[in-house]
């Protein structure tokens, strides 16, 4: 099929497979090797997208990851990828590509009237603007800019790819395969470091893969590139990872790596992920990003066609594609020329080469004048026609007064053009390093490393073939020695050809243009133009931080690697001040535009969060119970009997628990073994109560502070033996309890002989709670005289649950007689279902956690983190009774005498009932003394808990208010929208108030 | 992702097998009821917050599950030395002069 601008031969494409591909529905042709970039040039398609804010026609302008225009959207699996590089994207055959930010087409695009009303949107228009009225932000404006500026559309489904995660670490880690990375490397591995060597493209070699114009040891560059590779392959102490783009330079030498693993594939493995994301630890780090080229800021430098030099020159070096059949090359320094020469060996037509030198280097001068290639020297573009393509350009001529002078009009289908190179200091900069200016190279490079790191190659400004090389082999030759110790004797290759060649320039060339009616772009994919930058300075934006957040500019994906120097100088030169005065913004992570998938990894859907569930899943499962999250663990709400909705399936179990027997699953309760001989002394010093004298066999209710005098967590603690204490927590908090236990334990009471230990997931606790408690349980017991008398409330007491060990607590959150059983966690299921089995033939019943909530609140007995929120005391919570007033120290003795805790005023736990018994408040409700108060007023306190109890036939509520405990039998309110409710104060027990249940 | 070194197992290892437990060296009076109100609250909520080198503590949570302390310095996230709990804060003259590279 024709690819009308393909070159006959050469480049490093497979001419033998041919590959089909789409761009906005339209079907093309390319090859394997190409990029969809290189494809659509071959194809003579420049024009590729919209600029983000004046719509403006956009083409190819790099060949790499800086690409700022050619965004495109990419089909897979029924839904679009937005925003990738159409320089990046390998070419496969069946790939479907969109364009961005159009409507209705590419080609006619309504959003371009914006150009025409530019002088609309100047530097800063956010600000100035959409101030006021400020209601229309919502409104008017952010939908308007939202539909009529910006990139991709997002994906309307959910990522269907897999990502990987990999941990790894090196003694030397080289981001970068040019020249310099590929010697460093090689350096590196041959003493027998283990190396990693990474690299954002398809393939290694860098600059080495367009290279037509030198050798290394007497060979095509790309050939030394070839036994490179393979040397480093067959090493058993090297990971080469290719498609990989060190994004990320954090502290301690950890270098995030994006691995694409699959992105070019027209059929990937459905097993691979799609990319991988390399944790990497370096000992060393050797950075070989390079340098890119500057765009040259001149009067409508943006048409389609016009690119960056070394970007045509790689199209056509490397991926055998003709930019254009007439091209004007416009440049600052020597590189570009071998850009012309390139395409004149091709037979394309170089209309001109344009340097903004006086004098241009006299060999190439030679060079251009052999192949009949005009040279205009102290020259300039100062602008270009054409509508979606370059069709001419404006030359004009430098005079020694500082004006220009036109020079006439120039046809040409493509433009090149360099302003010189600008090193990548992104990873540098990354890792904290302070860049350092150079005014000899005109550009700012890596200072001081604060990590063991070092530059190596054009990323530091060393240029040309053979520099490059040496830099390379040194720097990871002492990368390793430093990294490993190790060293070897390494033959050194040697190039020729490659020459680094001289000039460059910065910022907006002159023109002799109307400035105020012409655009000359900075920033191209955030529309900033010199005009925008200078305007941003006049109105008071001196330093380059304010500059960039009042233009945007070098806020686009790049982080402003094309744009920045540029605007730096015209920011200099407008203020009158060095660059250096100016600064330079600081590179941060990531380097390119990265996948949230690859952050995300596994840890999505299912793997977001460990799901923990008791022995009873399976049973609840089948049975139709319904769970409810608590912190990670799956707990049984409800169990719905047919026919039965949650609010009337837990008024039965409620019923039944009061009246006969429940079965409840308190495994999630968190469990902690204190052992040793000081661990009676370490529970005094830790909870409120006294614990020295509770006798083995015992058991009593725990409430923990801390060292402010706040309630943190509350549970049962029975003691098993003089040395022995088994600890409860709540399930939410039993990981900080135990830290805070061992954080106690290990840095302020080393003088104690304790050990703790997490039982948490040792055993499975059945709570079985009810009047008939007793006699339900007796059948399955051996070994423990259940009798009132002998096993007394508040008991614990080692026997067998169906011969197996168990640990039996007579204990009670519901206010009614009760055991907790705990059995290995092995025989979990056993238990449960044995208990499960026989509880519906007794008329009983399971219950959930909601029914277990209303039980215990019908009690007044407090949920940590529900009644309570970080500021209420013991005192605040009615608990008084729990606090060792004897003791010398505990956590939060001291804390609680602070004189705001025992000050007036305090809000208090109390018991609400509102006067309409069928009212159920909503917890969280504010609580108010005036039925209607006026707007800001405080409120007195808040629901904390609200339910309705089937044992009082009306609703109950639990809440925190102001001086509470003195208010009982005051009327207050909880104002809704509905209207103010009224409340009376009560007591925080409104069930079995004597507590006679309990002990039976 | 930092680098820390347990005293304990003698291992470096990635952060996320530590928890930072902040400022070190704030011990807890020991005779807390003859402690003011004012150097109560002082040992709760007061913390240096230094631009510098600190000393924090951390936990080995998924290792030894030992506690320790550091001295990192705030800017750079660099660490000069790590040392067992219960020792004395190392002075930055006493630390050799390669520490923390
Ligand atoms: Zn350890």
């Amino acid at each position: 099929m024709s690819q009308p601008f393909r070159t006959e031969k050469g480049g490093r494409i497979d001419r033998g497979e041919e590959l089909t591909f789409t761009f906005d529905g339209e079907e093309f042709h390319g090859h394997k090797g190409d990029t969809l970039a290189s494809a659509l040039l071959a194809n003579g398609v420049h024009l590729v997208g919209r600029s983000f804010k004046y719509h403006r026609p956009r083409g190819i302008l790099s060949s790499g990851s800086e690409e700022p225009n050619a965004l495109v959207g990419i089909y897979r699996n029924g839904d679009q990828t937005p925003n990738l590089r159409a320089t990046q994207i390998e070419l496969y055959d069946g790939l479907e590509a969109i364009s961005q930010n159009r409507f209705p087409s590419l080609g006619f695009d309504v959003g371009a009237v914006n150009d025409l009303l530019s002088p609309l949107f100047p530097a800063g228009f956010y600000y100035k603007t959409f101030m006021w009225p400020k209601s229309f932000w919502d409104r008017v404006y952010e939908p308007i800019i939202r539909s009529a500026a910006g990139l991709g559309k997002p994906p309307r489904t959910p990522d269907q790819d897999t990502y990987a995660n990999q941990f790894a670490h090196c003694d030397v880690l080289v981001a970068g395969s040019g020249p310099s990375g590929l010697a460093a490397a090689l350096a590196a591995a041959e003493t027998g470091a283990r190396v990693i060597l990474c690299d954002e493209q398809a393939e290694c070699g860098g600059s080495l893969l367009s290279e037509s114009n030198a050798s290394i040891d007497g060979k095509d560059p790309a050939n030394w590139v070839h036994e490179t590779v393979a040397r480093l392959s067959s090493m058993e102490n090297v990971t080469l990872l290719p498609r990989t783009t060190a994004f990320g330079y954090f502290a301690h030498n950890f270098v995030a790596l994006a691995e694409r693993v699959t992105d070019h594939l027209a059929e990937p493995d459905s097993k691979l992920p799609r990319e991988r994301l390399w944790q990497v630890r370096a000992k060393e780090v050797v950075i070989a990003a390079g340098a890119i080229e500057r765009p040259m800021v001149f009067p409508e430098n943006d048409r389609p066609g016009i690119m960056l030099a070394d970007a045509g020159r790689t199209y056509l070096n490397r991926y055998g594609v003709k930019v254009g059949h007439k091209v004007l090359v416009a440049t600052a320094c020597d590189t570009a020329w071998q850009a012309a020469f390139d395409l004149a060996d091709h037979g394309v037509e170089v209309v001109a080469i344009v340097d903004v030198r006086e004098t241009p280097p006299d060999n190439l001068i030679a060079i251009a004048e052999a192949r009949g290639i005009r040279v205009e020297a102290g020259c300039v573009v100062t602008g270009t026609l054409g509508r979606k393509r370059i069709k001419s350009a404006l030359l004009g001529r430098l005079m020694t007064s500082g004006q220009v002078a036109s020079g006439g009009q120039i046809d040409c289908d493509a433009l090149l053009m360099s302003g010189g190179w600008t090193p990548t200091v992104s990873l540098y900069s990354q890792s904290r390093g302070k860049v350092v200016w150079a005014p000899e190279k005109g550009a700012f490079l890596p200072g001081i490393s604060v990590q063991k790191e070092r530059s190596t190659g054009a990323s530091k400004a060393v240029y040309g073939l053979q520099a490059c090389l040496e830099d390379g082999y040194a720097a990871g030759e002492a990368a390793a020695t430093a990294a490993s110790g190790k060293t070897a004797t390494i033959t050194y290759s040697s190039a020729y050809g490659g020459e680094a060649g001289s000039g460059g320039i910065l910022g907006a060339l002159p023109h002799d243009r109307n400035a105020s009616r012409v655009k000359a772009f900075v920033d191209y994919q955030n529309d900033v133009t010199a005009k925008d930058v200078k305007l941003a300075v006049r109105e008071g934006m001196h330093s380059i931080e304010h500059i960039k957040r009042y233009t945007t500019t070098g806020m686009a994906t790049d982080q402003g690697r094309l744009s920045n120097m540029n605007a730096l100088e015209i920011a200099s030169g407008t203020l009158d001040k060095p660059v250096t005065d100016v600064g330079l913004t600081t590179f941060r992570q990531p380097y390119t535009p990265t996948t949230f998938g690859l952050f995300a990894g596994i840890s999505r859907g299912d793997f977001f969060d460990a799901v923990r569930k008791t022995a009873s899943h399976e049973w609840v499962v089948q049975h139709g119970g319904v769970f409810e999250d608590v912190s990670q663990w799956k707990r049984a709400w409800y169990f719905p009997k047919p026919g039965e909705d949650m609010h009337a399936a837990v008024e039965r179990e409620c019923r039944t628990v009061r009246e006969s027997v429940g079965l409840f699953d308190a495994s999630t309760l968190g469990k902690i073994e204190v052992v040793g001989p000081d661990a009676a002394e370490f529970l005094e010093r830790m909870y409120t109560n006294p614990w020295k004298k509770l006798a083995p066999g015992r058991c009593r209710y725990g409430l923990l502070l801390n060292d402010a005098g706040f309630i943190v967590d509350d549970g049962v603690i029975g003691r098993l033996a003089e040395d022995r204490f088994h600890v409860t927590t709540t399930t939410g908090g039993a990981p900080n309890v135990l830290a805070t236990m061992e954080d106690y334990l290990q840095t302020e009471w080393s003088d104690l002989n304790v050990w703790l230990t997490s039982t948490t997931e040792q055993y499975s606790v059945a709570a079985v709670q009810g009047p008939k408690a007793r006699e339900f349980i007796a059948p399955f017991i051996e070994g423990i005289d259940l009798s009132a008398d002998a096993f007394p409330h508040m008991s614990v007491k080692e026997g067998t649950f169906c011969g197996v060990p168990c640990r039996l607590f007579r204990i009670s959150f519901t206010g009614e007689l009760g055991f907790e059983i705990n059995v290995s966690r092995r025989y979990g299921e056993m238990m449960w279902e044995t208990l499960a089995t026989e509880i519906e033939k007794r008329g009983g019943t399971p219950y959930g956690t909601e029914t277990m909530h209303v039980l215990r609140a019908e009690k007044g007995y407090i949920i940590v983190g529900q009644d309570t929120d970080g500021t209420v005391t013991p005192y605040d919570a009615g608990m008084g009774w729990a606090i060792g007033k004897k003791k010398f120290d505990f956590v939060g003795k001291r804390g609680l005498a602070r004189t705001d805790l025992v000050a007036d005023g305090r809000k208090q736990f109390v018991g609400l009932l509102t006067k309409d018994p069928k009212i159920r408040l909503e917890e969280g409700a504010q609580i108010t003394t005036s039925e209607n108060p006026a707007t800001g007023t405080a409120a007195e306190g808040h629901v904390t808990s609200s339910y309705y109890s089937a044992a009082l036939e009306r609703t109950i509520a639990l809440a925190i208010v102001k001086n509470g405990h003195a208010r009982e039998g005051q009327t207050l309110y909880v104002p809704m929208p509905e209207g103010s409710i009224p409340v009376e104060v009560t007591g925080t027990v409104f069930y079995d108030k004597e507590g006679a249940q309990l002990n039976v | 992702m930092l680098l820390i070194y347990c005293p304990y197992c003698q291992v470096e290892r990635a952060e996320v097998e530590f928890r930072c437990g902040g400022e070190a060296h704030i011990a807890r009076p020991s005779d807390p009821e003859k402690t003011t109100d004012e150097d109560w609250v002082e040992f709760l909520y007061m913390r240096a917050n230094t631009k510098g080198v600190i000393a924090e503590r951390w936990r080995h949570i998924h290792g030894c599950g030992r506690f320790f302390n550091a001295l990192r310095d705030t800017v750079s996230d660099n660490f000069l030395t790590f040392y067992k709990t219960g020792e004395p804060m190392p002075t930055l003259e006493t630390l050799p002069q390669e520490a923390g590279k």
